[in-house]
């Protein structure tokens, strides 16, 4: 057992949750669109701009090669944090969104031709969605779509038969689904994908805030998430990418910063990282990402991901024993999120309802329409934790919808 | 409950939301639009039928939060037999009472029903749920299909 949470001074590390909202304080429930930033994030950011500011790879003055050594311990920093070992390199990208379009643009394009396929799963955000769409339709490719159950997991046989089909080049899903909180065996899915020489795409946004990110276990290809769903800035995120398929990519976007040699007739670019990196990089960015994982591993991640499971648990379980709410999900690993509707009640009327109560969660279809249709259910009520939530914060959620349930009931 | 929250959510919002007035389809109709919220997945359909120049009925079908509900619901008992001029004064009297710089007077005389939406002011988030309806008829009078 890991020494349990001291859950005072971690809420005191995040400023904002000593706020009132509504004139409540605030319980801020809705991490995963969002996670709040611990003062040594906020600290490391500001202390950039106040004491190092100035741009990377290019000056040969003092602050300018501080800025590359932060900025270069930074992308080494988050590729410990996903345990990647050293097959491959993290690229800074804007998030999870660029990230995937940056790989279905580039490896995407070269890998998928005209009648090849790619499969993803039902349960994906639309970042993890419309780029292989795009891509498919581009190429006069299938995009194939492994089905879920109806209590939101993954059906595992069919992703294996799927995956087998020998038109499918790359195969992309969610570590954990950002809309019923289910998180996918990845170690299994990329075993079965490499066992067809398929290469995977991992959506890890809501997978490293909750510490169970393992790139080299999984043996993916590349790996993507967003830094400010893990208690970093907005801004920044990484694209994990295996080195020898990164080498042989061509570049997202062009410009200065990734070119070896450029005359007008051609142009020689820079090895990765840097080559997928055109244009002054969110410097600041990176530095803050780094922090939050020194934060985080300081904290402990055997003890986050304890009290974090613990209170997903607890508010599936109260939420569901309110007379007509039901929870959407009820997947075999519940990773961090319960959706949830109300008969009768809205889930935006149900947002604003716990709104009143200063109670911060999400309401609609959480970029994630086709899963919910397949569940028949067109938005849900969605709680999200993080690991600075309190049970007296479930207690206050679960109160609050039985409110909402008895005002319009 | 908290005074802005029953303000928002008066007993008439309340009422239309548990039994909406003229929810259904219209055929045949002289027009017809969609609204959609890509936000929170709200989406309405809008039926009215003009007869010389006269909104002789209106109707909608649609799945939404109480607010847009109420709304649509509200829109189509207080313009139902109204002239088109006329109808679209009241649409642009709606857009005002929700999104106007400086909050007006609501004439209940006049606007009856529909001067309840004027506690959605103080919810900037839920303001293009009760829009949602009348830009949907605005589209139907208009005569193009809206997404």
């Amino acid at each position: 057992m890991p020494a349990p949470l001291d859950l005072t001074a971690v809420r005191r590390d995040f400023p904002i949750l000593s706020r009132e909202v509504n004139g409540k304080p605030l319980a801020y429930l809705d991490n995963a669109a969002t996670t709040q930033k611990p003062a040594s994030v906020i600290d490391a950011v500001s202390d950039f701009y106040r004491e190092e500011n100035a741009n990377v790879h290019r000056g040969v003055h003092y602050l300018s090669m501080v800025a590359t050594d932060l900025y270069d311990h930074a992308r080494a920093r988050v590729a410990k944090a996903i345990r990647a070992g050293d097959g491959g390199q993290a690229i800074f990208v804007r998030g999870t969104t660029e990230a995937i379009n940056l790989v279905a643009a580039t490896f995407g394009r070269a890998a998928v031709g005209q009648g090849d396929a790619v499969l993803i799963t039902a349960m994906e955000h639309h970042a993890n969605l419309v780029p292989w769409q795009r891509l498919c339709a581009e190429r006069g490719a299938e995009l194939l779509v492994a089905p879920v159950t109806d209590g939101g997991d993954l059906r595992m046989a069919e992703f294996e038969r799927l995956v087998a089909d020998p038109r499918v080049k790359i195969a992309a899903f969610a570590e954990v689904s950002n809309a019923l909180g289910t998180r996918n065996d990845v170690v299994a899915l990329c075993r079965a994908a490499r066992a067809h020489g398929v290469a995977t795409v991992v959506d890890g946004a809501q997978g490293v805030a909750h510490g169970i990110a393992d790139v080299a276990a999984a043996g993916c290809d590349f790996y993507a998430f967003s830094g400010h769903k893990v208690f970093a800035p907005d801004g920044i995120g990484v694209l994990w990418g295996r080195r020898e398929l990164l080498a042989a990519m061509e570049p997202y976007q062009v410009g200065g910063g990734i070119i070896e040699r450029v005359t007008f007739t051609e142009t020689r670019y820079q090895p990765p990282p840097v080559r997928f990196e055109a244009g002054t990089p969110n410097i600041s960015g990176a530095i803050g990402l780094a922090a939050a994982f020194d934060y985080l591993d300081g904290i402990g991640w055997e003890a986050i991901r304890a009290h974090e499971s613990a209170l997903a648990e607890q508010a599936a379980a109260q939420i569901g024993a309110i007379p007509g709410a039901r929870v959407i999900g009820q997947p075999a690993h519940r990773c961090g999120v319960v959706s949830f509707v109300l008969d009768g009640v809205h889930p935006h009327d149900i947002g604003t309802v716990l709104d009143s109560e200063g109670i911060a969660i999400r309401a609609g279809n959480h970029c994630a329409q086709p899963l919910l249709e397949r569940l028949g259910v067109g938005s849900t009520a969605r709680a999200s934790f993080a690991f600075y939530n309190s049970f007296e914060e479930v207690e206050r959620l679960t109160a609050a919808v039985r409110k909402a349930a008895a005002f319009f009931g | 409950m908290d005074d802005a929250l029953s303000d928002l959510y008066q007993s008439i919002i309340l009422s239309h939301n548990r039994r909406p007035r003229n929810e259904r389809e219209m055929e045949p109709c002289s027009g017809k639009a969609e609204g959609y919220n890509p936000m929170c997945g709200d989406k309405v359909t809008v039926f009215v039928n003009e007869v010389g120049g006269r909104l002789d009925d209106v109707s909608f079908v649609g799945e939404g939060c109480a607010i847009s509900r109420a709304s649509a619901s509200i829109m189509t008992e207080r313009l139902k037999g109204l002239g088109e001029e006329e109808a679209r004064a009241r649409i642009a009297e709606v857009y005002a009472l929700l999104t106007s710089e400086e909050e007006p007077e609501p004439d209940l005389e006049r606007q009856g029903e529909l001067a309840a939406l004027i506690g959605v002011r103080r919810f900037p988030a839920r303001i293009k749920c009760a829009t949602l309806a009348w830009h949907a008829l605005e589209d139907a009078l208009d005569g193009k299909a809206s997404g």
